[in-house]
């Protein structure tokens, strides 16, 4: 939509064909609601919504909760794909709410959108995700260089960088872990995220405690228990290789164990 | 399992081990390679019993008379030859350990409590044990005219030799 018109007669036409490109369609919204303090069972509220084409599945949760049902409860912060507060299942499928965009969905049927699984259920989409931090924590994921502390920066040339590009762009939304069938069953694997920022300095030529990081990750519950079934890959709303980074990690636990 | 549900809200639970069946913190970390070496054999194992379980079936259904030729005499005089008695041993052994292993990894990926999955691995434990057991003693005690047997339950060929 364009906004850089100066005439008046140019602006009122471009109104007229903007408000025309954007076509409204009517849709059916189901959430999984659960709220404690009025019932241990969690249910199916559906509301039918009058949407547009250039909208968000967070946008009509945002139409919901500010015009039709204020009890509603979800995570979102920046509201565009950054923060990684809004994961949620969209359809059974894990997605950032904030980055699916509603004429990407099959509108003839509901849409329904749940919590995402494996993590204990606060309220309505709200999720528990201390289990989640708990094995992200466990892994280290901070800087360890015993090193004098340089006068600038640590250097580090590009192939070395590049060497771990793909696990930098994690924003810890939990889309992959909670997607993961090896993680449903009782929380204690790793999880995909957890091993995902263990790469990130595993492979990174400026840390020194990769083979700590290793160690922890040869543990019963972690990447060993990963089965490849590439759930994480397809939930990551970033597009990291997700299991690619796995498989390079049992490699690293393997080559140093050897 | 769906999403368990907390039906009261919680102090700071950081040192928790388990609320309400939700496990915070992972079970004690155990430092060793088992999983690792476990993980390996099934990549290797698996390669071998490729070739091992095809050249069985080729060796039983294809050559020759084929599947016709199996009989009681067919199992004896293969087992009579130290090579199959060898090809046999190792394609049970590691059949075996193959398949226990990955039924373990189903019960530790699918069993939810504890108890149930301690009490699924010792039962698969003890069958796989008892398999591989028996069928070693067979493979090496396999005899199919044993000395002193009543002539009426001998195989045929037992009396012409």
């Amino acid at each position: 939509m364009s906004t850089a018109v100066t005439e008046n007669e140019n602006q009122d036409v471009q109104q007229e064909s903007s408000s025309e490109a954007i076509p409204t369609y009517d849709v059916t919204l189901k959430v999984r609601r659960y709220d404690p303090e009025f019932s241990e069972d969690a249910h199916w509220d559906e509301w039918q919504l009058t949407m547009y084409g250039t909208d968000r599945v967070l946008d009509a949760l945002h139409k919901v909760k500010w015009e039709l049902d204020g009890s509603l409860s979800f995570r979102r912060s920046c509201a565009h794909g950054v923060c990684g507060s809004d994961a949620m299942r969209i359809n059974g499928r894990n997605r950032l709410a904030c980055k699916t965009l509603l004429k990407d969905l099959d509108l003839d049927k509901p849409i329904m959108v749940e919590p995402i699984k494996g993590l204990p259920c606060e309220k309505d989409l709200i999720v528990d995700m201390e289990p989640f931090f708990q094995s992200y924590r466990e892994i280290m994921p901070f800087l360890v260089n015993d090193d004098h502390e340089p006068t600038y920066e640590r250097y580090q040339s590009q192939e070395d960088r590049e060497r771990f590009d793909d696990t930098t762009k994690c924003i810890l939304c939990a889309a992959c872990t909670s997607s993961c069938p090896i993680f449903w069953t009782d929380g204690q694997y790793f999880g995909p995220a957890a091993i995902v920022n263990a790469h990130r300095f595993i492979f990174d030529s400026r840390d020194q405690a990769g083979d700590m990081r290793l160690e922890i990750l040869n543990d019963k519950e972690g990447v060993w228990r990963c089965r490849t079934t590439f759930n994480c890959t397809e939930a990551c709303p970033r597009g990291i290789q997700v299991t690619k980074a796995i498989a390079e990690v049992k490699k690293a636990v393997f080559a140093s164990a050897l | 399992m769906s999403t368990p549900l907390k039906t009261k809200i919680q102090v700071p639970r950081s040192r928790d081990l388990e609320v309400n069946g939700v496990k915070y913190n992972r079970s004690g970390a155990s430092r060793s390679n088992f999983e690792m070496l476990a993980w390996l054999f099934m990549r290797l194992s698996g390669i071998v019993l490729v070739v091992l379980v095809f050249g069985h079936l080729f060796v039983n259904l294809m050559v020759g008379e084929g599947v016709h030729a199996i009989d009681f005499g067919f199992v004896g005089g293969k087992w009579a030859n130290p090579f199959w008695q060898v090809w046999d041993l190792v394609m049970l052994w590691l059949a075996m350990l193959h398949g226990t292993n990955g039924v373990r990894t189903i019960i530790d990926d699918y069993a939810e409590r504890n108890v149930t999955r301690f009490w699924l691995k010792v039962l698969l434990f003890l069958a796989s044990g008892f398999v591989i057991l028996l069928g070693t003693l067979v493979i090496f005690t396999f005899d199919p005219c044993p000395a002193g047997a009543d002539p009426e339950l001998l195989a045929s060929f037992c009396h012409t030799v």
